[in-house]
């Protein structure tokens, strides 16, 4: 279970997130509100890639907030990037064996590859440089995220750039992922068919939680909104 | 063999037991191994110091180990190494150079290898060097490499240099004829106080010719680099050299890429790109539970892969 407690946070004078208290142990978690609302710097700020400038993050309990991304990272967190990092030289197995482990048998990994609809023998042994597409590498970073299986998986946007793969995968592979780990999935998301799947919806609005509950009473409200918009 | 030079050969062709096909090793300014097969003549040279490894044109599937150990402190030494590949040849060439100096001598080999590969043949040709010990004496490497493709000849060169050189000149010259295709790959990583020099120059003389030169450096601590990439279009040719650099600490890289076309069809192009680790990278490998020296480890061995 992830708990914040009062946390905020300020660059350059100006508030991104403001004292945001929340608790999460529902299986699938989706985080949505408008651009700028600060979403991501609420993921980043969970992963430890951001340190809050005030208040505490708690996973199982235990106070992680000066912990290190690594340490966050052999705890069970796992962060998928909104942009996917490309690296010269490095392969798609080299990201995929780092992030299943060593003794992950060669056969696992492609089966993972498989999984985001990425057929392995095409990408396995490719570099993760410019000749990948946005798409792929989005679809990539999903695999490596799901060869992590870890307790706690953030995903930012994980839908953007993958238009072509059927919805219906992707979400299937965080249905996995919680079945596999029985933890939670954090989605950061403006997609209503990934809204839908949700157990909680976070609402978030100029830096603060305008709205926290279950699907059934978030979703209409913001689609009505929308609507009206 | 002693142990020191046991281990040399194992860093430099991965050599464990003597190779299969042809052979020579040379250890401190000696051969101390060799073997030629029915295919591939390996004789030494009369006038100077070196040998000639001559192939017989349709040879395929065949290997040349050629490496070179060095284990004695203050050894100076000019090879010259020419390589005689017959037509429609098909041929591995495993070169290297290893050097350990624990004394207080400076210990260089400066080996020049020349190749004249026939028309139709293809060649693959790798040379790694390294070097190792605790002497005052330095390392010196100062390898030159020539390179003659006749017609339709292909050759392809994977040069590197990961440790323990203290200076070093490489100089690499090709001369292309119609249809010969040259790919150079390059990795080499300085640190401490090295310094690496890195020239290449490819005359693309013959219709439809090709090649690309890609070089891959990593300059660590106070060590310097220049990398000097030219390419002469003299026909209907296409040419792409390449160099990538990432540069740590207080290190210096130069990047001299040069590109001159004599001809209207030749059509050549050259990046040259020099940066730190992106944050981003290292932030990446943190997130799935590298550390950060891990996360540097593990994005210059992809680099230099």
């Amino acid at each position: 279970m992830l708990e914040l407690q009062n946390v905020s946070y300020e660059i350059d004078g100006k508030t991104i997130l403001k004292d945001i208290n929340l608790k999460i142990d529902d299986h699938f978690v989706a985080v949505t509100g408008p651009n700028g609302s600060g979403k991501s710097t609420l993921a980043k700020i969970i992963a430890g890639i951001l340190q809050p400038t005030s208040g505490k993050i708690f996973l199982d309990g235990e106070d992680i907030t000066e912990l290190s991304i690594t340490d966050r990272a052999n705890k069970g967190i796992s962060y998928a990037f909104q942009q996917p990092v490309r690296f010269k030289g490095l392969t798609v197995k080299d990201l995929m064996r780092l992030s299943a482990g060593k003794e992950t048998p060669y056969s696992t990994l492609c089966e993972m590859l498989n999984e985001v609809g990425l057929q392995s023998k095409n990408y396995i042994n490719r570099s993760l440089d410019a000749s990948l597409s946005g798409g792929e590498l989005k679809r990539i970073e999903i695999a490596m995220i799901f060869a992590r299986s870890s307790k706690l998986s953030l995903f930012d946007e994980p839908e953007a750039g993958i238009d072509l793969w059927s919805f219906q995968k992707l979400i299937g592979i965080f249905e996995k992922m919680v079945e596999q780990t029985k933890g939670n999935v954090i989605i950061i998301s403006h997609q209503e068919r990934i809204l839908n799947i949700a157990d909680k919806i976070i609402y978030l609005k100029d830096g603060t939680i305008a709205q926290y509950d279950v699907r059934e009473k978030i979703l209409p409200q913001l689609l009505d909104s929308i609507t009206a918009d | 063999m002693d142990p020191i030079q046991k281990k040399i050969l194992h860093e430099v062709a991965d050599l464990d037991a003597l190779p299969v096909g042809a052979y020579n090793i040379r250890a401190n300014g000696k051969s101390a191994a060799r073997n030629s097969t029915a295919n591939i003549e390996i004789v030494t040279k009369e006038d100077k110091s070196g040998i000639d490894i001559i192939i017989k044109p349709n040879t395929v599937n065949e290997s040349v180990h050629i490496p070179v150990i060095i284990s004695e402190t203050g050894l100076t030494e000019l090879v010259y190494n020419d390589f005689y590949i017959g037509e429609n040849s098909d041929v591995v060439i495993i070169a290297g150079c290893g050097i350990h100096n624990c004394g207080n001598g400076d210990s260089a080999h400066n080996g020049i290898h020349t190749f004249y590969v026939g028309k139709n043949a293809k060649v693959k040709y790798v040379e790694k060097h390294y070097g190792e010990g605790e002497g005052r004496g330095k390392r010196l490497m100062n390898p030159t490499t020539v390179i003659h493709l006749e017609d339709g000849a292909k050759m392809e060169m994977q040069a590197s240099q990961i440790a323990g050189i203290d200076d070093t000149l490489r100089n690499t010259k090709a001369y292309l004829g119609n249809d010969a295709k040259l790919e150079i790959n390059e990795s080499v990583m300085t640190t401490g106080v090295q310094n690496a020099v890195s020239e290449f120059t490819a005359d693309l003389n013959g219709e439809n010719c090709s090649c690309n030169i890609v070089s891959r450096t990593v300059a660590k601590d106070s060590s310097t680099q220049h990398f000097t990439s030219r390419l002469n279009g003299n026909n209907v040719c296409s040419g792409h050299t390449e160099c990538d650099s990432i540069i740590m600490d207080k290190a210096s890289v130069l990047a001299t890429p040069e590109l001159q076309a004599n001809s209207t069809e030749a059509s050549l192009i050259h990046e040259a790109a020099i940066g730190k680790i992106a944050g981003e990278q290292l932030i990446k490998l943190m997130t799935l539970g590298l550390t950060e020296k891990q996360a540097e480890e593990q994005i210059i061995s992809g680099f230099l892969k």
